[in-house]
């Protein structure tokens, strides 16, 4: 298994953690030599799914957050799993502007930018069990090998 | 955390931090949302002259503190905006609502 490569996180879901699991994710990204602009989508993506996870998921409470990715090629995927309250209706929660948390001026873009910069985005999710958010990316600068 | 925030007259220009993220949105909110109501503020300006990374939490910043001004007949601007938080603004669409800059006002106005 050359090619592929893998690392995983673990945090509590505050809020101070988001910007830790932005650079941990980047940093790991960096070895397929992206360029600044995919280092910066990835990022947004990652924050939004994060950010889901602490405010949606967990809706405040401390708990842990899991990421998990996994370089292929030059593909990156990133899983943000919490085992939070679950998303009753996924559809409808991908839909831009919609948001359940108006009052705390939640945009309603999370996972509209989570579309728009990766290149592929799946969720599932159970009510009342948690919620997986699935990303891929693909780098398509020529990578540096992997060191033996 | 006051270092952010210049009060000149009944405008308010906002120093926004290097990444604006929901941890730091929610910092900004309040400081901003008191400087609002005790100053009687009618015009914001917010200036991302060091910010280099933001996701739609800072929009939702954003949104609200145009509301509370819009509310009121004021105006809210974005000064030195780069290319990537252009980008945030644009695929959010609250360009629609505020004047946007790439450097200060009297310079290139972006669309």
């Amino acid at each position: 298994m050359k090619d592929t490569n893998e690392m995983k996180l673990e945090f509590d879901s505050r809020s101070c953690n988001e910007g830790f699991a932005r650079v941990a994710v980047a940093s790991f990204l960096s070895q397929l030599n992206p360029t600044l602009e995919e280092v910066a989508d990835v990022k947004t993506a990652l924050s939004e799914a994060v950010t889901n996870a602490i405010i949606h998921g967990y809706e405040g409470r401390v708990e842990k957050v899991y990421i998990e990715c996994q370089i292929k090629d030059r593909e990156m995927t990133v899983a943000v799993i919490d085992h939070g309250c679950g998303i009753p209706d996924v559809e409808k929660a991908m839909e831009p502007l919609y948001t359940t948390k108006e009052e705390e001026e939640r945009a309603g873009m999370g996972f509209a930018f989570m579309e728009a910069f990766m290149d592929e985005v799946f969720v599932e999710s159970e009510v009342g069990k948690g919620t997986k958010v699935i990303m891929k990316k693909k780098i398509n600068r020529v990578p540096h090998q992997f060191e033996e | 955390m006051e270092d952010c925030f210049k009060v000149t007259g009944r405008n308010l220009t906002i120093i926004m931090p290097c990444e604006l993220d929901h941890h730091n949105a929610e910092k900004l909110k309040t400081g901003a949302d008191r400087i609002i109501q005790s100053r009687n503020i009618r015009s914001i300006v917010f200036d991302f002259g060091k910010t280099n990374f933001m996701d739609s939490s800072g929009i939702g910043m954003i949104m609200g503190r145009y509301k509370m001004i819009h509310f009121m007949g004021g105006k809210v601007m974005a000064i030195r905006v780069n290319q990537r938080i252009r980008r945030i603004l644009t695929l959010s669409g609250v360009y629609k609502v505020m004047e946007i800059y790439e450097g200060l006002p009297q310079q290139s106005k972006l669309s």
